[in-house]
């Protein structure tokens, strides 16, 4: 039986020209055309955005909360992914935009940043232990656990089996609120401010069924004029400082950020999705047997990247590599609360292997099939030109093998066709 | 009936940029086929492993491979200076290639004896001067002694 998935990255079919940019750079194959309009293969779809990015016509985009979904619960905290930080440039401080999420009606705000930094304390431990599998994979990018679990099953035990930032903010900020004013848990609505849509979907659809601490994802998008507009009219910020998290949680939200916050090993860090794929290769092969901590995001520039924000990522990363620098001169943010509480933070179940691109569950109808789509393939003309709806020659044959397509569906076998109708009318005459 | 994957690739010599391509190409047939992650993972070691030796010390070969529904069987094969001493090239970190390659990484001496740890049966035959062939089978369920 076909399970159901939600995914944030979805088509507006009235804006779709059914071209083929996004078949040609989704990583799973997940885009087909059908009927001039693209369909997404849901149970091949990794909610990584590519298509996002590269649609011309605003075609694909993230279904993410509205905004007024605050409005259902009389304690509002907001989780600011770190990213938020670099989209308003140089005059909007982290204090500013801080102050402006409480001004816009959070009651709240837990810097998810914060909870990097305990994750990274998690993660520090975990990289202790010596009977781990290296390397180590961050698992903080959902599309990139996705992927794996996907495409690379042998590497699912190389994943951190530690929460994400957000997981951990999520249930920490509600525990906190708990506690401190002694609001009760049904009260408290906690929403993620996300540049991703990965993010959206594993709050809706967690890995196997785990439930999720978030109530709510807003993007970055929708946030940032009110926000803006808001922070325009602040006064000078008064007051005490806010309890803000260290540069090594801000960090986070570019590449290099997480991996740099492990101190011991060779490290390295990687973004955008092909070239996650290559060092995935790479690992699966055994080729990254002397890494001990590999970091996988998604998006180019990681999370400043993410489909979801304003600023173009390499002008946010300006802006948030300013603000770490203004943290790390001020002493107060600058020391690692060691003494935040590290456990509990571990999975408590694995992710799973999705053999979806498996042919067929009879192994003997399975080697039948690929000697077919061998076949279909060497009959049809390489180009890859897609205009058949598939990104490949070989992906259309795989989708008429599967039964999904036929073979005139490319236009040259098409045209080889009409011709020899056209001979064959010639003859009659 | 049609249930014999036969595949053919060829292996350039020093050419590292390529090599490892057949072993990645076959690991996508293997899962396609619904061959389960960790023999695809042994299957795809042994494979790269003898791909980098063919491209290493072989002058570049060829890969054959044939897949049914019990096993893959490989055979990589190459016109190279053949190995003079088999019993010494399986010792671990016994290597013959030289330094350029080794800072690249590879030439180890762990190759054979890799190859060996993760193949069902591993077979080869060499002669001086005229090229190795290396037979590597892997069984998709666990055999029985």
């Amino acid at each position: 039986m076909k399970q159901q998935y939600f995914h944030s990255v979805t088509l507006d079919t009235t804006r779709c020209k059914g071209c083929t940019n996004c078949i040609k750079y989704c990583p799973t194959e997940a885009i087909r055309v059908r009927s001039g309009k693209a369909v997404i293969i849901k149970e091949r779809c990794i909610d990584c955005g590519v298509c996002i990015r590269v649609c011309p016509y605003h075609a694909k985009k993230a279904v993410t909360d509205p905004l007024d979904i605050i409005k259902k619960y009389s304690y509002k905290i907001a989780l600011p992914a770190p990213t938020l930080y670099g989209q308003f440039g140089p005059g909007y401080s982290r204090e500013r935009i801080v102050l402006a999420l409480k001004q816009y009606g959070f009651d709240y705000v837990f810097e998810v940043a914060r909870a990097a930094e305990i994750v990274t304390n998690a993660t520090e431990r975990y990289m202790s232990n010596k009977d781990i599998k290296k390397p180590v994979i961050s698992s903080a990018c959902p599309a990139v656990v996705r992927f794996i679990q996907i495409r690379f099953p042998n590497l699912i035990d190389n994943l951190l089996r530690i929460e994400s930032p957000m997981e951990v903010a999520a249930a920490l900020s509600k525990k906190e609120v708990n506690e401190k004013y002694g609001i009760p848990f049904e009260d408290i609505g906690v929403f993620f401010i996300s540049p991703c849509a990965a993010k959206v979907t594993s709050v809706k659809e967690p890995y196997e069924n785990r439930k999720s601490n978030v109530d709510g994802v807003l993007s970055i998008k929708d946030m940032f004029l009110p926000i803006l507009d808001i922070m325009k009219k602040q006064d000078a910020i008064t007051g005490e400082p806010f309890s803000l998290s260290s540069a090594i949680g801000v960090s986070w939200a570019g590449t290099g950020g997480e991996s740099s916050a492990i101190n011991d090993g060779r490290r390295i860090a990687v973004h955008g999705i092909q070239n996650v794929n290559d060092i995935l290769e790479e690992a699966v092969q055994g080729n990254l047997d002397n890494i001990d901590f590999l970091e996988v995001l998604a998006c180019p520039e990681g999370c400043l990247g993410g489909p979801l924000t304003v600023e173009n990522p390499f002008i946010a990363k300006v802006n948030l590599n300013n603000e770490i620098e203004k943290i790390k001169k001020n002493q107060a943010h600058n020391v690692l609360k060691k003494h935040e509480n590290v456990d509990g933070l571990e999975w408590k179940s694995t992710v799973e292997y999705r053999p979806i691109l498996k042919l067929d569950d009879d192994m003997m109808k399975a080697l039948e099939k690929m000697n077919k789509i061998d076949a279909i393939t060497e009959g049809l003309y390489g180009l890859d030109c897609g205009a058949c709806g598939a990104p490949s020659c070989r992906a259309l044959a795989e989708d008429i093998v599967r039964g999904n397509a036929k073979e005139t569906d490319c236009i040259f076998k098409l045209r080889e066709k009409v011709n020899s109708i056209a001979n064959q009318l010639h003859q009659i005459e | 009936m049609n249930n014999v994957v036969v595949r053919d690739y060829s292996i350039p010599a020093n050419d590292f940029t390529i090599a490892g391509e057949a072993s990645s190409s076959v690991r996508k047939i293997l899962s396609q086929i619904g061959v389960t992650p960790d023999v695809v993972k042994r299957t795809s070691i042994a494979m790269y492993e003898a791909e980098i030796n063919a491209v290493i010390h072989g002058n570049g070969g060829q890969a054959h491979i044939e897949i049914d529904e019990n096993k893959i069987l490989i055979i990589i094969s190459d016109q190279g200076p053949g190995i003079a001493d088999l019993d010494l090239a399986m010792q671990e970190g016994y290597s013959t290639a030289p330094d350029s390659i080794r800072e690249m990484g590879f030439g180890a001496g762990m190759g054979l004896s890799n190859i060996k740890k993760h193949a069902d049966v591993f077979e080869i035959k060499t002669a001086v001067n005229e090229g190795t062939t290396v037979y590597i089978t892997v069984f998709f369920k666990p055999v029985k002694n």
